[in-house]
Parts: structure tokens; sequence; C-alpha cells
């Protein structure tokens, strides 16, 4: 097109942006005027009264228009193909990853030369471009091995598997060495945050939506209340860690029978453990028999009732669970027999090092890391096996498993009862992690939260979901940390208020920019000649 | 007998709510076939349009024509909650049509955590009550010193839902927008290739639905005097509770649904304890889902094989 | 001689008002290919939902016998007693009608494919066989227990599945399509491969519903073939639905016409040919000229 050309064609692609963006700002002008503009505040006599907040009202409305009419003016397409270019090309890639590398640098010397509020910009922009380094160096790897190893051709595609084990295992490692690497460099008293906050937290998520992926991504049963497994999973172990394991004692005296409590000690949570998880897969079985003859969405609504429902018993039936104010004092895991305590027979007496918090902490790291890989090793274990190969076939067609002679019920079940056992286990670590638990721990929020992990991730794939789980919860956590921010929007923005905002909107984006998730291929339980992945254009999502 | 009176009086007012936002989950879910999540939220969110609305208004008018000021609320908060579900409909929705069955779900899901997120930071964690309204009661009669009472507000909300339930009802059953709707909930491509506009359609569904949780969010402020951003979830479940056990995709259905499931609710509280209420409701959603799948109006599905 | 596999005795479905199958009897040859033909609408497909366990029949008896002959003699004294089935050295005896869809297969060994193909999309050609194979592999792993902690035994029986299905996929020639998504295999390849996997599951009664359905001449004819190969070589019967005639007259050892739910003729393909209602019902003439038909020839 000649340059006279396209000034001829962009007149009217002006109007039209304009006509968009006036369109988007008056719907925001709609949207946002009541929540936005006002504010109603309950004033010193606790009187609602409002508050008016024209300013930003007006920065909202002004950076849609705005934002609507660059949207549109951009050369979108040619964009799009650049940003394809840009995404294919490993030597285009590391150069910007250099190109942030340096800017991280320069900003870290500025940050530590200068005072005050400079400084941290400077340092918390410099986080961000080591942020933005790290992830261009894995899209040009990423970019490098595609355009290497293309998968049209059978060694390519052979080289990739080797590649992706060879990634595997170096997750496996970093994760390993991940706290030890933080308290090298944080400290003992910095790194906790790191390794509680980001790493403990992270795997707990990884694992409950590893086990809630046995239901949706495998079986295809939509369980909107995995939540409740959570919650059997650590109240079971908090009610009998603090009260000891029930008995039934034999006495010389009338009744003669009588219920004794036999106290665990330092070992309860290793005992406990395998219990709690024996009762959340119990508490599945039970839930799941009534409800696994109805399909969709009426199963998803069923799951998410009796999560409310179990949710709502802890909440009022006080003599059992304290109701509101929770079970606090739950005894706190021992490494195998030792008591993380400061003094004698504790765990730093006992090999000679100075208490400390962090001890605890570390081996907490080690016990999820140990109880999710678990969970994946099962996983991965039962896929090869019949019964996973019956899940799998029962989310592509139920009907052609019955005339294979599968039992679609019973299978249906060791799902249910396999996810929920999986979520009993991490719900008794986060028990005694916390040592203290009560109901507002298990909203639906947490199983949303679950569910989207596990769609987010790719429904079937552990190494999405674990990626999904990693982006969302550690993404949110790392609200916590953008003190910049603070700096930027004044001394009162508080960004941790945003973290859950961010999330739903995280959840929203992602699945309008892929909706079958971030790994959306299935890789086969068995092969006969070669490993090919399945396109998710073939596999099904399941009915249940 | 007098508490019964009582209760079947409270019961109805708590069940005209729920069925207005029931009628919000079971036309999406008719015409899409998807659980809107996020339904909830919109009817939380048009509760705090409401309650500003009043706010401004009540500074203007003045509390004596609380009449007027009442209706202009309504008008208020229906149009800009449906300006609010237009906007997630076609931002949030519509691109995910007919791809993935989960993905406008966890979609939904999303944008219910983003609804509440943004209202609580927007307007504070805290509960916001309002001066009570029509706080009046009329003695029906007494029977051993116990009153059975109706108050003004149960009056204005019963006429009110009435009202707009008629209104709606002859705009689903007797216009073409009606037959439209209907056309694509039975088969979307037949209906486009017959020249029905299915975006408008849809569209349009959500504007009624959340003009009609806009109507159900100004009573449920009118009735309890507070709302707080965390207020969607609860209600939002019951109606869609409400909407399943009516059979969902029958308008009619999520009426008798909502009713039932607000005469429930308070002859729980009543008779047994109110703690368990929200037990009893929920429990009887997962009762009717498993020996009457397709509720009480809504077709049995037939197994193909 | 007559060496009843199947027999399916007063057979009577009914949905609400409407009567699918009324009173219906036939019987499926020991190593015979019946083919049950008619028009659209005429119950076929309900029989084969009946008989593999789908739905449960208003009312009548499908009985199912394996080994010898002799056993149909305790037919009504199992029928008598309430029980599912009898199962003696030399031989069972099914009433498939109290079992469900999944022992059907399981225990009375009867297979189906669908009219619409029922494949797994998502899963590769070579795992559509290994589910087919789930009852012995899940015996094989300890019901999952042993297999979990990696018994020998289970990779053996695993082998020996994948060995199975490699032998079914030779013989419908998908061998270089093993680890290709089965959505994505051709149309006529994908009723093949249902075929197959029907197969897999050792049946002694396959139920084929429309496997011709949409396939070109030559692909009917390799059916055909296939089908042929079926019955000599395997110890299976096959009961058949079919629209295209050139494969139901070629290939049928006996041919049932159901018209309406009832039965109309019953013979040998030939016979069944020339039988003057069958031409009536399948020329799709009104119901009342039927009856006229049905009349001159003294129905």
């Amino acid at each position: 097109m000649t340059a006279e050309a396209s000034k001829h064609a962009s007149r009217p692609d002006i109007v039209r942006a304009l006509r968009a963006a006036a369109f988007t700002g008056l719907v925001a002008f709609g949207l946002l005027l009541p929540l936005i503009a006002f504010r109603a505040i309950h004033d010193i006599r606790n009187e609602l009264v409002l508050e008016t907040r024209w300013p930003l009202f007006a920065a909202f409305v002004a950076s849609a228009f705005v934002g609507q009419l660059i949207w549109q003016l951009l050369p979108r397409d040619r964009l799009k193909k650049m940003l394809a270019e840009f995404s294919r090309s490993p030597r285009k890639l590391a150069a910007a990853a250099s190109t942030c590398a340096l800017a991280a640098i320069i900003l870290w010397i500025v940050g530590t030369a200068g005072f005050g509020a400079e400084a941290e910009i400077a340092f918390g922009l410099s986080y961000l471009f080591a942020f933005a380094t790290i992830a261009f160096l894995i899209g040009a790897a990423a970019a490098w091995v595609t355009t290497r190893y293309p998968t049209s051709s059978a060694p390519g595609r052979e080289r990739r598997h080797q590649i992706g084990i060879g990634l595997r295992m170096a997750g496996l490692g970093f994760l390993i060495a991940y706290p030890l690497m933080m308290l090298w460099l944080a400290g003992s008293q910095g790194s906790i945050k790191w390794i509680d906050n980001f790493g403990i937290q992270i795997l707990i998520y990884v694992m409950l939506g590893w086990g809630l992926n046995i239901v949706v991504g495998l079986a295809g049963l939509l369980d909107l209340g995995y939540v409740a497994f959570y919650a059997v999973g650590a109240y079971s172990f908090a009610l009998l860690a603090k009260n000891g394991l029930p008995f039934i004692a034999f006495a010389s005296e009338y009744p003669y029978l009588a219920v004794d409590f036999y106290q665990l000690g330092p070992w309860a949570f290793w005992v406990l453990l395998p219990i709690a998880g024996i009762l959340a897969a119990f508490w599945g079985i039970l839930l799941g028999f009534p409800v696994l003859r109805l399909r969709g969405d009426y199963l998803a609504i069923v799951t998410l009732a009796f999560g409310e429902i179990i949710r709502l018993v802890l909440i009022n039936w006080v003599d059992l669970t304290n109701g509101y104010a929770g079970i606090s004092g739950v005894p706190r895991p021992s490494f195998f027999g030792i008591p993380f305590i400061e003094g004698e027979g504790g765990f730093a007496a006992r090999y000679g090092l100075k208490f400390e918090a962090i001890h605890r902490t570390i081996f907490l790291y080690y016990v999820i890391l140990v109880l999710a890989l678990i969970t994946a090793l099962v996983t991965i274990r039962l896929r090869r096996l019949p019964i996973g190969r019956a899940w799998e076939a029962l989310r592509e067609n139920e009907i052609a498993c019955r005339a294979l002679g599968i039992n679609t019920t019973t299978t249906k079940l060791t799902a249910f009862a396999i996810g929920a056992m999986f979520g009993g286990f991490a719900g008794s670590f986060f028990a005694a992690r916390q040592g203290f638990i009560s109901p507002e721990s298990f909203t639906f929020m947490e199983s949303a939260v679950i569910v989207a992990i596990v769609v987010l991730g790719g429904m079937g794939s552990q190494i999405g979901v674990a990626i999904a789980a990693i982006i969302m919860i550690g993404g949110t956590e790392l609200m916590r940390e953008l003190d910049v921010l603070k700096v930027i929007f004044g001394k009162g923005f508080d960004p941790t208020q945003y973290r859950m905002l961010l999330f739903g909107l995280g959840m929203v984006l992602i699945m309008i920019w892929k909706p079958r998730g971030l790994i959306s291929k299935r890789q086969p339980s068995v092969f006969l000649k070669e490993r090919k992945a399945v396109s998710s254009a073939h596999v099904r999502e399941g009915h249940g | 007998m007098e508490v019964f009176v009582q209760q079947l009086i409270n019961g109805i007012t708590l069940g005209s709510i729920y069925g207005l936002i029931a009628i919000g989950y079971t036309m999406v879910f008719g015409i899409l076939g998807m659980v809107n999540f996020a339904h909830g939220d919109v009817f939380m969110v048009s509760a705090f349009i409401a309650l500003i609305a009043f706010l401004i208004l009540s500074a203007w008018i003045g509390a004596g024509l609380i009449a007027l000021t009442l209706l202009i609320v309504l008008i208020i908060a229906m149009v800009m909650t449906s300006v609010l579900n237009w906007a997630i409909e076609r931002v949030a929705y519509r691109p995910l049509r007919g791809s993935f069955r989960l993905a406008p779900l966890i979609s939904a899901i999303g944008m219910s955590i983003l609804l509440m997120n943004f209202v609580q930071v927007a307007q504070g964690p805290r509960n916001k009550a309002i001066p009570p309204l029509f706080a009046d009661v009329i003695v029906l009669f007494t029977v051993d010193g116990y009153d059975v009472t109706v108050s003004y507000k149960q009056i204005v909300i019963w006429l009110v839902t009435g009202v707009l339930l008629l209104a709606f009802w002859y705009l689903v059953s007797k216009t073409a927008l009606g037959r439209a709707q209907r056309a694509c909930e039975q088969d979307q491509r037949m209906a486009a290739l017959v020249g029905v506009n299915v975006d408008r359609t849809i569209s349009i569904t959500f504007i009624i639905a959340a003009a009609l949780a806009a109507v159900a969010g100004t009573m449920y402020l009118i009735h309890y005097g507070v709302v707080s951003f965390a207020d969607g979830f609860t209600p939002g479940v019951k109606a869609f509770t409400a909407a399943v056990l009516g059979g969902i995709g029958s308008l009619p259905g999520a009426v008798i649904g909502g009713l039932a499931i607000g005469l429930i609710e308070t002859f729980w509280s009543a008779y047994f304890s109110s703690d368990y209420k929200d037990v009893a409701a929920f429990s009887i959603l997962v009762v009717v889902m498993i020996f009457l799948p397709q509720g009480l109006l809504g077709r049995p599905e037939v197994e193909k094989v | 001689m007559s060496d009843p596999l199947l027999r399916v005795e007063h057979l009577t479905m009914r949905f609400g008002g409407l009567v699918a199958i009324n009173d219906l009897s036939i019987t499926a040859e020991r190593g015979h290919i019946t083919a049950l033909i008619g028009p659209n609408g005429a119950g076929k497909t309900t029989v084969f939902n009946c008989i593999t366990g789908f739905y449960k029949p208003t009312e009548g008896r499908i009985a199912l016998r394996h080994g010898d002959a002799a056993i149909w003699n305790e037919l009504d004294a199992l029928t008598g007693e309430g029980r599912r089935s009898r199962v003696r050295r030399d031989g069972a005896l099914f009433l498939l009608e109290r079992m469900p869809d999944f022992e059907v297969v399981r225990k009375a060994r009867v297979a189906r494919t669908f009219q619409n193909i029922r494949l797994f999309p998502g899963m590769t050609v070579l795992e559509n066989l290994l589910v087919a194979q789930h009852t012995p592999l899940m015996r094989a792993s300890g019901w999952t227990v042993l297999g979990l902690f990696g018994v020998p035994s289970y990779g053996k029986a695993e082998r020996a599945a994948i060995e199975k299905a490699r032998a079914w996929l030779d013989r419908i020639g998908l061998i270089d399509r093993a680890d290709d998504p089965a959505g994505d295999l051709p149309y006529g390849a994908q009723r093949e491969l249902e075929i197959a996997r029907a197969m897999c599951t050792d049946p002694v009664l396959l139920c084929l519903d429309e496997p011709a359905a949409g396939l070109n001449p030559s692909e009917s004819a390799k059916l055909a073939r296939f089908l042929r190969m079926l019955r000599n070589e395997h110890a299976t019967s096959i009961l058949l639905i079919e629209h295209d005639m050139s494969v139901v007259m070629e290939i049928s050892d006996h041919v049932i016409v159901l018209d309406h739910g009832v039965k109309i003729a019953d013979g040998p393909p030939d016979a069944v040919r020339n039988d003057q209602k069958v031409i009536a019902a399948y020329l799709g003439v009104e119901d009342d000229e039927v009856s006229k038909v049905e009349a001159e020839v003294g129905l």
C-alpha cells in the first residue's frame, strides 16, 4: 500500500477508534460512577455519609478512553506478527534478556547509591527488570529448542522429550536446594518469609492442584467442593492430635467399656498423617456415592453444596470444633520424634545447633515437598495402570466405557477417594504447619482457587498445574513485596489489598488467552513406537 | 399457627428476593449452558449501587418522598447493573463462547472474585448500614399476645417483585425478544440462520438478568438495611440452588424454587435452629439433585445411547 | 442344526406410552452372522441396548450361553431362581436383562459398537485398545494396589495386552497410526478401530450397530471381508444392524427383519429378500397400505 493510500484509509480508522474509545469511556463512566466516584463511609456518629473521589474517577474514565483509543489505533496485525517473530527468535529474546539484565544492574547500583524514595523506586524497578531478564531467558531457551528440534521430525520429538526430562530434573534440583539457597541469601531471619510464604504456601497448592487434577483433569468430574476434604484432613489431624487417638478401654467396673484416648506425643504428625488421609478418602466415597449419577454442572453444584455443608457444620458444631474461633495449639510436627523446641531434648540441642525458628520451617518445606512429590509420582503411576486409563476413558466417553466392561461407579469413586485422600494429607499438613485452624480457611474461595489452578494449568497436565500454582499463588504473594508501588501510589497504598482482585482478573485473562490452560497437550500413557503428545483439539473435558 | 403465618410472610419475602436472582441464573444457563458464577456478585454490586443512589437522593430529595426516592433508586440500580452485566458478558464470556466447557465457568469464578474484591477495595470492607425504611408494621391479628405482623417493607417488596415479574413474564413470553431467546436456547446456529441476532439476544439476556438482580439487590437493602462486599456469595449460591430446585432453564421454576428456599430457610430457623438454616437449604439441594435431577419443573434428561 | 447362542424371548420395551419393541423373540446362532434389519425407527438399536444392558427391558428374557449347549435345559430353573447367571465347568448361562451393562461385557462377554462412533478421541489408538482390556489388566494389577508398587506380573500382563492390541492393529492396517489420537483417524478407520476395540474384550457375541454407515463401497467391501474373517477365525458370533443391503446379503447367515418393534420376517438372506412384507416395510408405504399388503400375504 502506498503512503497516499494509507493516509486515506487511516482517516475513517481514527473516527472509528475515537467512536470506540468514546463508547468505552461512556461504559467506564457508567460502571465506575457509583462505586469509584462515591464511597459510602461511616462518620463519627456511625452514620453513612458519602465521600466523593472525582479526580480518581476522572483518571479511571480517562484511562479507559485513552486505553481503548491506543488499542484501536495500534497496527495490531503488524504488532502480532512482530511479536510472533520476536518470540520465535532466540537471538532477539537473548538480546532483550541482556538489556533487561543491564537495566537491573544499573538500577541496583543507583539504588545502593541513592537515598529515600528514589532508592526504593530504583530497587523496585531493578527487581522487575531482574524478573523480566529471567522471563526472556526462559523464552530464549524455549525458542532455541523449538527451532532446533521441530516437532515435525521424530528425532526432534525424542530430543524434546529428553530436554523435558532434563528440565524436570533441574526443577526438582532447584526445589531441593531452594530453602538452603534462601537461607544462604537472606539469612535465618529473612529467609523464613521466602521459605514459608512462597515455598510452603505454593507447594501446598501444587499438592492440592495435583490431587484435584485426578478428579477434574483425569476423570473429568468437576468437583467444586474439594476444600471439604482439605478441611476433613485438617480437622481430623487437629482433633486427634490434641485429644489423642480414641480407643475402647475395658474397665473392671460398670459400664465395663469406656472410650479412652491414647496420646501420641511427638510422633502425632507421622501417625495421624495417613489416618487423616484415609478419613478424607472415606468422606470422598461417602459424598461421592450419591452424586456420581449426576452430570456436568449438576455435579459441580452438588459438590459445592457438600463443601459448604461441611464448612457450616464446622462452624456450628461448637462442642467439637470450637466454631468460628477455631482450634489453636495444634501439635506441630517433630523431626521424627524430636520436637523443634528450645533447650534440652529439642532438635537444635540434639544436633548441636543454635535454636532457630527457621529449622522447623525448612523441615516443613521438605515435608510438603515430599508429600507433593508422592502425589505426583502416584498419579504418574496410576495413569499407566488400568484404573488411570479408565479415568481418562471416562472423561472421553462414558458410554463407551460401559460397553467395555468398566464399572463407571467404582471408577468414579476411586478417583474421588484418591483425590480426597491427597486433599486430606495436604489438610493435615496445613493444620500442623499453622498450629491453628478455623473454618475461615476452608471457604468456597479455596475450592475455586484450586479448581482455577487445575484448569489454568491445563487439565490433566501436572507440570501445567505446578506452573499455574506458582503463577497464581506466588504472584499474589509477590504483591506483598512490591513496596515500589507504595512509593509510586503514595504511602497509603497497600498492594496486598489488590491481591485477590488481580487474582480474579488473572483468571479471566488467562482463560481468554488460553481457554485450554497453559499446557494443553496430553501425554499418552503408553506408546508402541514413538511418544507423541495429543493435541487438545481431540481431548475431551468430560461431562461429569 | 400464628408462628406459622408469621414465618410464611417472612419466608415469601425472602423467597421473592431469591427468586429474582434465580431467574438470572436460569436464563443464562438456558441460553449459554453455563453457570454464571458472577451473578451473585452482580447482585451484591447492585445492592451497593442502590445504597449509593439512596444516599445521594436522600440528601437531595429528603426523607419525605420515600416512595419517589425508592423508585428512582430502583431505576438507577437496574440501569447501572445492566451496563455492568452487559460489559461482563462482552469481556469475559463472549470470547469463550463455543470453546472448552470449563473455560467460561472459570472465567465466571474469576469475575466473581474480581467483583467482590473490587467492591472491597473501592468501598471498604465494613458493613454499610442505612437507616431503616418502611419500618412500620401492620398487625394482622394477635393470638395469645403474639402479634402476627406484616411490615410495610414486606408489602413494598411483594409489590415491586410482583409487578416486575409480570413485566418480565410478558417480555419473555409475548414478545419477539422472548421468541429469539427461546430460539437461541434450542439451537444458536439455526437461530442465526433464520435471522436471529444471537449476540444481541444473549446480551439482552444478561441485561434482563442484571435488571432483575438489581431489583433483588435493592429489595435486599431495604429488607436487611445492611450490605457488605461479601454478601454476593451466599444469596448467590442459594439462588442458584433455587434455580436448580425449580428446574434449571425453567423461569416459573426459578420463582417457585426461590420461594421454596426462602420458606425452608425461615421455617427451619423458626422451628429448629437458625445455625443450621443454610445447611438445611444445601441439604435439600443435594436431596433434590439426587432424587429429582431435573428439578420441580424442568424437563427430564433422557440418556441417549 | 440349531445351536442358539443368544435367545431373546418375548422382549417388550416401553418408553412412557411409546412401545419401541413389542413381544419380540429372536435367536442368534453360534458361529453365525445374524443381521437385524428394518426401516428407521423399527427398534433395532433398542434391541441392542436391551441385550447389552444399557436399557432394562419392560418385559421378556434375554439369555446367552457359553460352552456346551446342554446348559439351555437349565434356563427355566435359573429364571425361577431369580439369579443372574449359572456358571458350570462345561458351560454357563446368563440372563442379560438382569445384569448391569458392564457385567454383560465382563461376564457374559457380549461386546458392542455404536451407531455414532464412540471412541476415546483424545487417547491414542493403542490406548483405546488397552482400555478395552480393562478387566484382565485390572486383575493383573491386583486392583491397582499391587500395580502401584510395580509388581512384575503387571508388567507382563501389560506387555501381553500391548501385543494383543498390536495384532489387532496389524489386522485392520492401523499399526502405523498406533500412537496417534483416535480422533485424528479418518472415518472408516475409526469404524474399524471401534470393532477392533470391541474384539479386544474377547467377546463370544459381537453386536455391531451399523458398522458400514458412512463408508464408501470399497470400504464396505473391506468391512464385509473383515467381519467374515472375524466369524471364521475367532469363536465370535456376530449380531449386526445394517442398512447397507449389499453387506447384509453378502455376509449374513440369517436375517431378521423388524418393523415398528415387531418381527416381520426371519430366515436366510435369500428368503427374506423376496418376502412381501419386508418389501412393503422397506418401500415405506403408508400404514394402511402396509396392512393391505399384509392382508394380501395373509398376516
